[in-house]
């Protein structure tokens, strides 16, 4: 039954690590950034969604009302400013650049913040569960942030695929240049696929933080586990991501279950591995519907 | 007032000055054709035309309003459109997505995705094809669809022969009189003089970024087109 | 038509102007730091080496990036391991700790084989990552290998037999000696086919593998060198720190200093590395009061730098033609008169 549950919990884990690479896989299919402050925003998400439920003391849910349009802007108008310019650079200067904002954003935090580990409050979310079968519950909590994770990824996917918007997105991924002959402002696109990205982002901060404690520095953990996603999963395919959260998750607690205490050390092998077998991953493609 | 006016045109390829001091005059509903050999400038033309190219000095206007320094995504909005060098197909959009992009724009006119799957030949066939899946026939038709989804006033033509069998180029050309018919107004650039004579209502040929020779189509001779197009004339203009 | 190709009398020359001037100056300079025990109190010793330390993984991070294009942020997988080879052997095995350091060195180089064939299946920004994710891995195998102090770490024992003075001599010669290594081996590397291969696959990979480039071996001994490199750097600060700790020899502050001193010095020269370590050395000095903010200021300049002044700072005299390491080729022309007309 230990088996069973550790592998539901898995799966449960797993959704959520795809939430967590959402953002960096989307950022990468479309404009071939591997975001280096990816980590560093989702924990900036937290803490920002932390002060507005200290603030004003509303629940949990609300405060997404006020941080991924705030999180979205960020990205908006990094895009525009910052990595557009490093995009034409082209070269190192997208990676030393995400770098630099990764480094600037998580020192910020941890001036900003202590260093006490934090969590968000979710009052009953934590504790309650769902008895599935006998000897096997679930989480609500769990649950829940399977399903957000779920539930992110098939919104961005449609919104790719079925709208102008996405469309323009993804034409401008191809080619640039031929997508301002449509008469595609390639530089407000891509703004706009990083708002997306960035919101993503901020529902995965606000998750992490219910879910976990954190603190300044656990943007790095969080980028390290989304890099193993995408990359397990697939360059360019957010059902790719998907996947490859599950994996990961599924070998953390599986891992554990054999080995107490070495769940994530395990889940950087298994990672190793499967690069190692099937570098380009388990559903590589494109972006596309 | 015609629907485009360039004067004075200095474009650089890079490094390299391709058009020296151009004047190009489109009417409303009709076809010019440019023609001229590689290198002549042709190309450095269409895309200062469409915006991809910041010209040196000179000036474009459609319809009077000057679009010179107008980046290339407005001048969708503004009625050009192009069929670019090299086709530009999206390779991961399928065809109707493609066309669908080509129409981002939403100008208003009577080119819809349901018309242009049924006026221009081919397209309709592929609508589900990938991009990347296609041949270069079928990337040209796509191409040149595509860019008439944007409802254009100009439409620019860039080399649309270049790298086809015959057959395929016989079938594109065929397609064109559909397009004129709308009273959209053309600018087709081509190496290959005698499809683009047929279609022209009026030529001008380039030879090293200069105007060697323009009027009336029916007006000049096979040996006066080829003398303008490879330089033999010494002397004239 | 005006020919104007030389007929004869060009010729191609490897040194300038600067760095002839520049050998004649680096002797003494050489000498003065050499002697530098004898001249100045043990502090300024200390000090320095801490810039080599710095200079080195410049150096190498460079060498990965600048020349073989390669972006890591995992090196401190390899300074970790020469830093806990040096204690490793000096503490169990008896090693004397000066020799000890190429026991790390060696380590670093080996488990560096293995780990190229990993991660250079991935590239660009994800390469980055990976060698992250390698570095840690290395970090956790090491941190629960029996025997080197778990998550305390470990105290270098050994070294007791010297008085301080000179010990802290002889830790300051070995740096120089170190310092000195990378800087010329990278320079001899660069200045080889290596380096001309590594300017071709830059430019374009595909046509310079065709041409008989081999561009996996030469990024896959870049790729070893450098970890060596960084072990020696870590070897260093664990001999002049006197211990090893998992969080502080494979922190990932390493990484961030090492594309600073890049990104400030400037990136694909020898120079830049070196030039940028100072600065970067006397920033720490006077921003340190600032705690955290001091890395939010330097995360800021290195996106404006990366923007703004790509070639660094030393780039501002590269461009000018001063090169004191030159690696490349110059085309000397004759003098104009020597044209030919047809």
């Amino acid at each position: 039954m230990d088996w069973i549950n550790a592998a539901a919990q898995g799966v449960l884990l797993g959704g959520f690590y795809a939430l967590l690479a959402s953002g960096l896989s989307f950022l990468f299919g479309v404009m071939r950034i591997a975001n280096l402050a990816h980590g560093a925003s989702v924990v900036l998400s937290a803490y920002l969604a932390l002060w507005v439920l200290e603030l004003t003391g509303v629940p949990w849910f609300v405060t997404l009302i006020v941080v991924v349009p705030l999180i979205a802007a960020l990205g908006w108008v990094l895009q525009l400013s910052v990595l557009n310019r490093a995009l034409e650079r082209g070269g190192l200067a997208p990676i030393l650049v995400t770098f630099g904002l990764a480094v600037a954003l998580s020192s910020l935090i941890q001036e900003l913040f202590s260093a006490d580990s934090r969590s968000i409050p979710a009052p009953g979310l934590g504790e309650a569960s769902i008895a599935v079968a006998p000897g096997l519950a679930i989480g609500v909590l769990p649950l829940l942030t399977f399903g957000i994770g779920i539930l992110v990824i098939v919104v961005l996917q449609l919104f790719l695929a079925r709208t102008r918007l996405g469309r323009a997105i993804r034409a401008a991924s191809d080619d640039a240049s031929a997508a301002q002959l449509m008469g595609i402002d390639t530089k407000r696109i891509f703004a706009l696929a990083a708002a997306l990205a960035m919101a993503t982002v901020a529902v995965a901060g606000v998750v992490l933080g219910l879910r976990t404690q954190f603190t300044p520095v656990y943007g790095n953990l969080v980028l390290i586990f989304a890099f193993e996603a995408v990359i397990i999963g697939g360059l360019g395919s957010l059902w790719g991501t998907l996947a490859g959260g599950l994996i990961l998750g599924l070998a953390q607690t599986i891992g554990a279950q054999i080995f107490p205490g070495y769940g994530v050390l395990i889940g950087h092998l298994v990672f190793l591995v499967l690069l190692a077998a099937r570098p380009s991953g388990l559903l590589p493609k494109a972006v596309t519907a | 007032m015609n629907l485009l006016d360039v004067t004075g045109l200095d474009s650089y390829y890079g490094d390299f000055q391709a058009l020296y001091g151009i004047d190009v005059s489109v009417a409303h509903g009709e076809t010019l054709a440019i023609i001229g050999a590689n290198g002549a400038g042709k190309s450095t033309l269409l895309k200062s035309i469409a915006g991809i190219v910041v010209p040196a000095h000179g000036a474009i206007a459609i319809d009077g309003v000057d679009v010179t320094r107008l980046p290339a995504h407005r001048r969708v909005t503004a009625g050009i459109a192009m069929s670019p060098e090299g086709r530009r197909i999206f390779p991961s959009l399928s065809v109707e997505e493609n066309l669908l992009v080509g129409g981002h724009a939403r100008r208003p006119g009577p080119w819809t995705l349901d018309r242009v799957l049924e006026k221009i030949p081919l397209v309709g066939d592929i609508r589900t094809k990938a991009g990347r899946a296609l041949s270069g026939g079928e990337q040209q038709a796509v191409a040149i669809a595509r860019a008439l989804m944007s409802n254009p006033r100009l439409l620019l033509l860039d080399e649309v022969s270049l790298g086809l069998a015959p057959v395929a180029v016989e079938k594109l050309y065929a397609a064109l009189p559909a397009i004129t018919a709308e009273g959209t107004t053309v600018l087709i650039v081509e190496q290959d003089v005698n499809h683009a004579l047929a279609v022209a209502d009026r030529v001008q040929c380039l030879l090293e970024g200069r105007t060697v020779l323009e009027g009336p189509a029916s007006r000049f001779t096979r040996a006066e087109l080829a003398a303008a197009y490879f330089g033999l004339s010494d002397g004239s203009h | 038509m005006t020919g104007t190709i030389p007929s004869a009398g060009f010729r191609v020359a490897r040194s300038t102007r600067a760095s002839k001037v520049g050998v004649v100056v680096a002797l003494p300079v050489v000498g003065v730091l050499v002697a530098m025990p004898y001249l100045f109190p043990a502090g300024i010793q200390q000090s320095l080496v801490q810039l080599f330390i710095l200079i080195i993984m410049g150096t190498m991070w460079n060498l990965l990036a600048g020349y073989a294009g390669m972006v890591s942020i995992g090196q401190q997988a390899y300074i970790g391991i020469g830093g806990y080879g040096l204690v490793a052997a000096a503490n169990l095995w008896r090693v004397d700790p000066f020799l000890a350091i190429f026991v790390g060195a060696l380590v670093a180089a080996i488990v560096a084989i293995p780990v190229s064939f990993l991660i250079f299946r991935l590239s660009g920004g994800y390469f980055a990552i990976g060698t992250w994710v390698v570095a840690e891995v290395v970090m956790q195998i090491t941190s629960r290998i029996p025997g080197l102090g778990g998550g305390v770490g470990m105290n270098l024992v050994g070294m007791t037999a010297l008085a301080p003075t000179r010990r802290i001599a002889y830790v300051y010669w070995l740096g120089l000696a170190l310092v000195v290594l990378a800087v010329v081996v990278t320079y001899l590397l660069m200045r080889s086919r290596l380096g001309a291969g590594f300017t071709a696959i830059r430019d374009d990979p595909i046509a310079s593998a065709s041409l008989g480039v081999p561009v996996t071996r030469s990024k896959r001994l870049t790729y070893v060198v450098a970890a060596a490199g960084c072990a020696f750097a870590g070897g260093l600060l664990a001999i002049s720190t006197l211990q090893v700790k998992p969080d502080s020899m494979f922190s990932v502050n390493f990484a961030s200093y090492m594309i600073f001193i890049v990104v400030i010095g400037g990136l694909g020269t020898i120079e830049g590395p070196i030039l940028g370590a100072i600065v970067f050395f006397a920033l720490q000095q006077w921003l340190s009061a600032l705690g955290a903010w001091y890395l939010v200021i330097l995360g800021v300049v290195a996106v404006l730098l990366t923007l703004l002044l790509p070639r660094g700072l030393w780039g501002l005299a590269a461009d000018r033609g001063v090169r004191l390491f030159p690696v490349g080729y110059r085309l000397i022309l004759p003098a104009a008169d020597v044209r030919r007309k047809a």
